[in-house]
Parts: C-alpha cells; sequence; structure tokens
C-alpha cells in the first residue's frame, strides 16, 4: 500500500494515478470558485440532465460541466453563442486527465445587471452557510402574545396588518420597529430594526412587511447583511416584501414566505371566531362526557330504587302500575337530579369519595356535596 | 394567565379532559374532578379569547442604538 505522496527525489517513477491525483488538487485550490464571463459553444445535453459545453472568448476556451442538480434549475439550455457568466471552479477529471470547470450557476449576460450578479453571489455566500437549509425553519408558535413588525411607518403594509390583526386575534400585542424598506439607507436600518427585535424581551414572532414599490427597490431584501440579520433573529421569521414571481434571498432565509402582508398576519395569528367555535365543541363534549358517566350511577340507583320499590310493593300490595310510573319518573330525572334527590357525595379533603367507614376515623373533616353546593362535616364516631 | 402558551396548554388539557370523560374507564368521582378541571380551563382559555383590546406599541431607537417601547399612534 502506498501512503506517502510522491515526491521529486523519490528513486521510482510516479503513477499516472499519483501524478494526476496531485494536479488535481493543484487545480482545485488554485482560484476556488469564481465568476467567469465567456460565450457557451458545444453544449450538449444528456438524458440525464448533465450539460457540457466549452466556454471561450476570443483567445481560450475551457470545457465545462453543469450538473443535473443544478441544470435543473435553469429554464432552458443556453443556445450556441449566448454570453454567459459562470459562477464554478476547476478540477481534474482523473479518466481522462483533463481539466473542467464544474460550473454551478449560469445567467445570460443580456438582460443581467451587475444587480443580479450580485445577487446571485450573495445567494452562493448564503447557501454555503447553510442558511437556505430546511432544518433552519422554526415553526411559528401556536398563539402568539406578541408580534414584532419590521415594516415602514409609512407604507400602505402597516395599514393592512393593524387591520388583519385586529380582526383575527383582537388580543395581540403589536409592536412596531419602524424601518426604511427602499433607498440607499433601507439596508442599514434594516438591520438596526432586526437587531432591536432581538431587544424585545417578550416578543413571539417576527413579521417582516413590505407593500407594493418597484421590483428594483427589491434589491435592499437581497441584501448580505439584512440577509443575515433575519437569519439571527431569536424569534421565528415570516417574510412578507417579494413579489409573487420574484422572490427575494430574505424570502428564503426566514422560516416562512408570505406573498402579502395581509397573509404574513393571517399566517402569524390563529383566527379567534374559529378558536371559540373549538372551544364551544370542547365545551358541550365535556357536559356530555359528565353527563353520560352520571347517567350509568343514575341507572344503578334506579335498579336499586326499583328493587327497593319491588319489595315495598310486595308488602304494601301497591299495584305494578304505580312501580312502572316510578321507575319512568326514575329513568327522566336529570343527572344532576341525583344530588336532588336527597342523595348526597360525601368527600374527604383530596377529593376522594367516602365509600366505607373506615375511611373516616372519628373526628375527620369532610365535605358533603348536596344539591346545591358544599357542607362541611366531621365524623364523630369512629368504625365501630 | 402570563405564562406565554398558558393557551395552548389548557386547550392540550380540556382535550385530554374530554377524551377522558368520553373514555369508559374513569369513575364518577375522577369525573367529577376531571369536569371541574374542565370548567375551570374551559372557563380561562375562553377569558382569555375575548380578554383584552389590541395594544399597539411602537420601538424608537436612538443613535446608540437603545431603544424605548411607547404607545403608537393610529
Amino acid at each position: 500500500m502506498r501512503s506517502a505522496r510522491p515526491s521529486a527525489d523519490r528513486p521510482t517513477a510516479w503513477s499516472v494515478t499519483e501524478l494526476v491525483n496531485q494536479l488535481r488538487s493543484a487545480v482545485e485550490s488554485s482560484v476556488g470558485r469564481v465568476w467567469v464571463r465567456g460565450e457557451v459553444s458545444s453544449l450538449k445535453v444528456y438524458g440525464s440532465g448533465h450539460w457540457y459545453f466549452t466556454l471561450r472568448d476570443a483567445e481560450s476556451c475551457v470545457r465545462c460541466v453543469m450538473w443535473k442538480t443544478y441544470t435543473s434549475k435553469m429554464k432552458a439550455p443556453p443556445a450556441e453563442g449566448t454570453e454567459v457568466f459562470i459562477l464554478g471552479g476547476p478540477t481534474i477529471w482523473e479518466e481522462r486527465g483533463e481539466l473542467r470547470m464544474t460550473v454551478q450557476v449560469m445567467l445570460p449576460t443580456a438582460g443581467v445587471g451587475l444587480q443580479q450578479l450580485g445577487k446571485e453571489r450573495v445567494r452562493a455566500a448564503l447557501e454555503k452557510d447553510g442558511l437556505f437549509d430546511p432544518a433552519r425553519k422554526r415553526p411559528l408558535p401556536e398563539f402568539p402574545r406578541a408580534l414584532a413588525i419590521v415594516t415602514s411607518e409609512d407604507g400602505a403594509a402597516l395599514g393592512d396588518i393593524i387591520i388583519v390583526a385586529k380582526r383575527r386575534w383582537p388580543s395581540i400585542r403589536l409592536v412596531i420597529v419602524p424601518a426604511k424598506v427602499q433607498g440607499e439607507d433601507a439596508p442599514r436600518a434594516l438591520v438596526r430594526a432586526l437587531k432591536a427585535v432581538n431587544q424585545l424581551e417578550d416578543v413571539d414572532l417576527c413579521v417582516v412587511a413590505r407593500g407594493g414599490g418597484a421590483r428594483e427597490d427589491l434589491a435592499t431584501f437581497d441584501e448580505e447583511r439584512v440577509c443575515r440579520a433575519v437569519a439571527a433573529l431569536r424569534v421565528p421569521c415570516i417574510s412578507a416584501v417579494g413579489h409573487e414571481t420574484d422572490i427575494s434571498l430574505t424570502d428564503l432565509v426566514a422560516d416562512v414566505r408570505a406573498a402579502t402582508p395581509s397573509a404574513a398576519i393571517e399566517m402569524a395569528l390563529p383566527d379567534r371566531a374559529e378558536c371559540l367555535r373549538h372551544l364551544g365543541s370542547l365545551g358541550s363534549r365535556l357536559a356530555r362526557g359528565l353527563s353520560r358517566r352520571t347517567a350509568l350511577v343514575e341507572a344503578r340507583l334506579a335498579r336499586t330504587g326499583d328493587r327497593m320499590q319491588v319489595a315495598m310493593a310486595r308488602r304494601t300490595g301497591e299495584p305494578r302500575a304505580r312501580l312502572d310510573r316510578l321507575a319512568g319518573q326514575l329513568e327522566a330525572l336529570s343527572p344532576l337530579g341525583v344530588l336532588a334527590r336527597g342523595y348526597s357525595v360525601a368527600q374527604l379533603g383530596d377529593g376522594t369519595v367516602v365509600r366505607r367507614r373506615a375511611q373516616l376515623p372519628a373526628g375527620t373533616r369532610f365535605t358533603l356535596r348536596v344539591s346545591d353546593g358544599e357542607v362541611g362535616a366531621k365524623s364523630e364516631r369512629g368504625t365501630a | 394567565m402570563s405564562e406565554p402558551d398558558s393557551l395552548s396548554a389548557d386547550l392540550r388539557r380540556l382535550e385530554e379532559i374530554v377524551r377522558q370523560l368520553e373514555s369508559d374507564d374513569s369513575d364518577l368521582d375522577c369525573s367529577l374532578t376531571l369536569f371541574e378541571e374542565g370548567v375551570v380551563r374551559l372557563r380561562a382559555a375562553r377569558e382569555r379569547l375575548v380578554e383584552a383590546e389590541t395594544r399597539i406599541q411602537k420601538v424608537l431607537q436612538d443613535a446608540a442604538g437603545q431603544i424605548r417601547v411607547v404607545d403608537f399612534e393610529e
């Protein structure tokens, strides 16, 4: 087994593999990941989804490969001769001993401003740090008590947010953290506002919102420092800053993305009316549950009652019809009627129902539950 | 009532109580205790739901980044 790297003073010759491996490490560490501008030629699209092409300018060319993982993010392969920016890094393919650029992002230069190039650069940096990782996404609180709203104080978004919040969950506390959302100062203002959110001790959730506006203004929300400030929020965050068609990087970093500020509030807050309906249904199930329980006891008491009546009837010679009527009356009584009819339940201090004498030594205090409330009591004689 | 998720806890417990009352394996005194607890939690949850008016505040930041929370004028 060879373990040492080949070196120049080694007496034997290098193997091809050793040479190529050495070159590959040198090439890979040479320039790292870079943006390169060039024209696409000899593009081959394989059934596997991988693209192979040559990127060239007037003097030189380099062969490139773009794996399916990355081509799947592209709308269509570029036409022959299209000038593009690519983001990628060089490597050596060992089997052929050939240089390849492994491409991760390709953008046609036509229609791509510096802005988009910058956005792609930030996207790559954030992705590298795992900020788009689905495992980072935090669940939103079920019943938030206080909501931080980072938005412009004079935009339309704020008014919508207040209206929807009051309607959905009136007991909410909204803490507005004003920030400019467009213009040159906006990124700095937003970062400052997001840091302030982390100083608010009792907020459960943060909404970053921006209503309408021109597409260029979205650039603020593609700024690396803004994205990183969103990622550093102590509480979960809903981002409502993008357009339907153009997702900002802030949207990708936030825990949840909403299409509009109103939609963000609907996601953030539960609906009180719905919640009250749910409580109502739990209330009636609670009452039904208890009456079913007491009905079972009632039925047992009624059976005992029947037997007593039968015994009495035998003795007094009352007709059977009378007995049936009484039994029917017993059946019809409400569950609480058990107590109303004069039965009472004796309970010890801890709520245990008294069933045996042994539970009541002399001097034991207990409670008698009667139809209209409770009475304190004390046992006089112990177990006889 | 000041716990951030007391409403959530009340709801979970209520659902559990209802399930127990609806099942066949609790005796009467246990059922009474459960029912009483259920009523208390139901009332607490309902009060929480209808309690306060929306409160709107605003954060003011000075140049040093110190924050102050004041009421917001709509």
